[in-house]
């Protein structure tokens, strides 16, 4: 009996990440952003959309890593969540409204 | 911008200066902002901020930063801005010094515990040499000294002895059994990468035994340690070093290192003139061998140490020899003789495609093989231990909730000799466990852990552990952390000071499955308190922590008869409670301040009443100052640390020169070190230990007739060698 509890309590989690990895996508994009204030919001921003796995911003390179599940989410709807707060990205603008509010550290250069 | 003050905030600008350097925005800490024509002005800080009072005579604002262009800027409005300075042409970057200072050992901001990272720099501080002396600059661990024989020195956490701590190397349990007693003199220092010391309960991937605490040693990694690395000690105590290290990268994927320790004191000194030695006669040698195995690419990383130490003590009266005067009742003497072999084997395997995914495997098997006589006493103890520990970690949905879980098999044998008489036990623990970590990103973050462990001993039984975490303003965090431990009272191997003295050992059987007693079990619960701040622009830090540990069992031992030491389950009430301040500034750059008051409440329901344990202070200070010179462009740098500690008074039991108990006195105890970096090679400190030359008197209770009842060498409250001289070198490629 003893052992039976061991096993289930080991093998349950297991179980269920092996489900959830099937269908995944990793991408790369350009988010703009300076400091680890914006690492923490764009992060943040990115795993709010359901499906994403997985997201890492290089604050040298502006760079953010993304893991997600191809049937739960859908890239842009990633970009437009992360430019909703502010960060520009490659495919997406910020609202200027919402750039001008941002936290003090993370007033980026703009591109465009 | 919060403005608490109206009035204040009316009439004064703020900003921020910053700079772009690639595509990152920094701060400029330092630049100086004034008033144009006036003498009013003032410096930002480390995240570039300033705060300045309007000017009556100026509305023109000069930035200037060393490096930098001059900036004027026309201020009409009071709203905060944002200001890039640009680089100036004519200045050649690689002739500036650029002076940065990391602190070397701190509260983590981020992590859901409550964990003090120490990284290398810090043991540098310390005098000497070992990880019990390492953590002397650190107010979270209290070094304490274990007796008047063997000049090993105890770490206290929370109020409560290292037995109820868990100390791991990597992350492999290693100062358990028979090596709680010296098991932290057998680390060099040198070895150490870093400590991670955490307050409360802890982690439950490791195991349930940790009760106040965990700390766990990062050793020196081949791949990134340097190739050579050399250091020779020698101190007026009669103390020399040597270690050595050895690094060679075999391959891209391939290297190992070759890591030697050598120690020996052969001078007998005795300056307290009680006939006995003040510090032992000592040899030891201390060999590591690590293969590590990286590829990054496929996510593999392997590690196979193999270790073997020999270390050998010799105490008592100055005349003793061993040859002669072994086991005889003239001449009073002890020796205790070392060996052990540990071996670990580690693998862990990052899964490339999904980074938040890993597997891990950790089996360590160790020999610990202690043979010890004191006076016409003797103790023997042969430890066998494996461990092993398979891990996998993942994710729930998305990186926001980790989970670790896994299992883990301990088998402990234990051999022991006492006093002639011949006791035998084997502890065999299976056990499962799982952690959520979820983490919120902003602000609020909490970790939960359970596991179930089955043990031969002590049944089957579950352990919950969580911790709390809520940040707000960025710059304030609060703490909350619960969790249980339980662990086997190993009586004889965790008060091994017991057979320094000739007392009757009287245990109090109780059908408990060790020695006669029920496994030691305990709460912990805490709460903790830390802010960033600035007062006059500089950096500061305050944290408040309260812990409590609440026994539910507890081996009690029990001094407080003459010529007795006892062990009994607790009957009643035991327990801890440690409140703690640190406040923590840097007034200058190159200059950082830390200061801590501690108060420990450790209170026991003895058979003789409810009393503070003795020998554990109530109140202790801490102040460490600690500066660095600028580098300059040859390398060169002088570093000075100073440490001061109070010890207040703590309760004594009742001998022969006290008859009715008492308190002892308080006392300060100061440490300080300069350092000359003569190159990024080669560099040369040296040092006081104990500046002030305070010693306890009376150390030893009866030294005049060691082998009556009344001879105990376990009432230490104070140092027991004066003001001691010592230097050093380090050379490194």
């Amino acid at each position: 009996m003893k052992t039976k509890i061991l096993i289930f309590i080991f093998l349950i989690p297991m179980g269920m990440s092996a489900q959830r990895l099937s269908k995944k996508e990793i991408t790369k994009f350009q988010v703009l952003g300076n400091c680890e204030m914006c690492k923490m919001r764009i992060e943040k921003a990115a795993l709010s959309v359901k499906g994403v796995k997985y997201a890492k911003w290089d604050i040298p390179s502006n760079q953010l890593t993304l893991i997600y599940n191809l049937n739960k989410s859908n890239l842009i709807d990633i970009h437009n969540s992360i430019a909703a707060i502010g960060h520009d990205t490659d495919m997406k603008l910020a609202p200027s409204e919402v750039y001008n509010e941002l936290p003090i550290c993370c007033l980026y250069i703009r591109k465009k | 911008m919060f403005c608490v003050n109206l009035a204040f905030c009316q009439d004064s600008i703020s900003g921020k200066i910053v700079f772009k350097e690639g595509e990152e925005t920094i701060p400029a800490e330092g630049a100086s902002i004034y008033w144009l024509g006036t003498n009013q002005g003032t410096i930002s800080d480390s995240l570039g901020d300033f705060e300045l009072r309007e000017s009556s005579n100026s509305k023109k604002l000069i930035i200037s930063y060393i490096g930098f262009k001059n900036d004027t800027l026309i201020i009409s409005s009071f709203k905060k801005f944002v200001h890039f300075i640009e680089r100036s042409e004519q200045n050649n970057l690689d002739e500036v010094s650029v002076y940065e200072r990391r602190k070397s050992s701190k509260l983590s901001f981020t992590n859901t515990q409550n964990t003090i990272f120490v990284d290398a720099n810090e043991l540098l501080k310390a005098a000497c040499c070992n990880l019990s002396e390492s953590f002397e600059t650190n107010p979270a661990i209290d070094v304490n000294f274990s007796d008047a024989l063997t000049g090993t020195k105890q770490i206290n956490m929370l109020g409560l002895k290292s037995p109820y701590i868990l100390i791991s190397e990597e992350n492999i349990p290693m100062i358990r059994g028979a090596s709680q007693a010296y098991g932290l003199t057998f680390t060099p220092g040198t070895w150490v990468e870093s400590i991670q010391i955490s307050k409360g309960s802890g982690s439950v991937v490791n195991g349930f035994e940790s009760i106040v605490g965990q700390i766990n040693t990062e050793l020196r990694k081949p791949f990134t340690d340097n190739p050579l690395y050399l250091n020779l000690y020698g101190s007026k105590n009669g103390r020399m070093e040597l270690n050595t290290h050895l690094n060679k990268i075999i391959s891209d994927k391939w290297s190992s290192g070759l890591y030697i320790h050598v120690n020996k004191r052969n001078q007998r000194i005795d300056n307290n003139l009680d006939g006995f030695l003040d510090l032992p006669l000592s040899d030891q040698i201390n060999l590591l061998n690590r293969f590590q195995y990286t590829d990054s690419e496929k996510g593999w990383l392997l590690f196979f140490n193999w270790r073997f130490l020999n270390d050998q003590k010799q105490t008592g009266q100055v005349s003793f020899n061993p040859d002669i005067d072994k086991n005889s009742s003239m001449v009073w003497g002890s020796e205790i003789k070392t060996n052990r072999w540990d071996t670990a084997f580690k693998v862990g395997y990052v899964f490339p495609e999904s980074p938040y995914q890993s597997f891990g495997l950790q089996t360590a098997y160790s020999i610990h093989d202690q043979n010890a006589y004191y006076g016409i006493r003797n103790y023997n103890i042969l430890h066998e231990s494996l461990y092993v520990n398979v891990l996998y970690s993942s994710i729930f949905n998305n990186t926001n909730n980790k989970f670790r879980t896994g299992l883990n098999i301990t088998t402990d044998n234990y051999t022991e000799n006492v006093d002639n008489e011949d006791i035998f036990r084997s502890d065999k623990n299976i056990g499962a466990f799982i952690e959520w970590n979820h983490n919120e990103l902003d602000n609020l973050s909490w970790t939960a852990g359970l596991r179930i462990d089955n043990h031969n001993n002590m049944g089957t039984f579950l352990t919950p552990r969580i911790h709390f975490r809520y940040e707000y303003k960025n710059n304030t965090v609060i703490r909350f952390s619960s969790g249980s431990g339980r662990k086997a009272g190993n009586v004889f191997a965790e008060n091994q000071s017991i057979f320094g003295t000739n007392r009757r050992i009287i245990i109090n059987p109780d059908n408990g499955p060790f020695y006669g007693l029920l496994p030691e079990i305990a709460w912990n619960h805490g709460i903790s308190y830390s802010r960033n701040f600035n007062i006059f622009n500089k950096n500061a830090n305050i944290v408040v922590d309260y812990f409590k540990t609440n026994f539910v069992n507890q081996v009690i031992v029990d001094y407080e008869q003459e010529g007795r030491i006892m062990f009994y389950n607790l009957d009643g009430k035991s327990s801890a409670n440690s409140f703690q301040i640190t406040f923590d500034i840097s007034p200058l750059p190159q200059l950082e301040i830390k200061t801590a008051y501690k108060n420990d409440k450790v209170k026991i329901d003895y058979l003789s009443g409810y009393k503070q344990k003795q020998l554990v202070p109530e109140h202790r200070y801490f102040i460490n100052l600690s500066w660095n010179s600028l580098v300059n462009n040859k390398n060169q740098q002088w570093k000075y640390d100073f440490t001061m500690h109070y010890v207040g008074k703590q309760r004594l039991v009742a001998n022969s020169n006290i008859p009715n108990g008492g308190y002892s006195q308080s006392y300060f105890i100061a440490n300080s070190q300069f350092t000359r970096v003569f190159s990024d090679k080669f560099e040369v400190y040296i040092g006081f230990e104990n500046l002030g030359d305070f010693r306890q008197k009376d150390l030893i209770i009866d030294w005049t007739y060691p082998f009556t009842s009344n001879f105990d060498t376990s009432q230490v409250w104070g140092p027991v060698f004066g003001r001691m001289l010592y230097s050093g070198i380090r050379y490194k490629i």
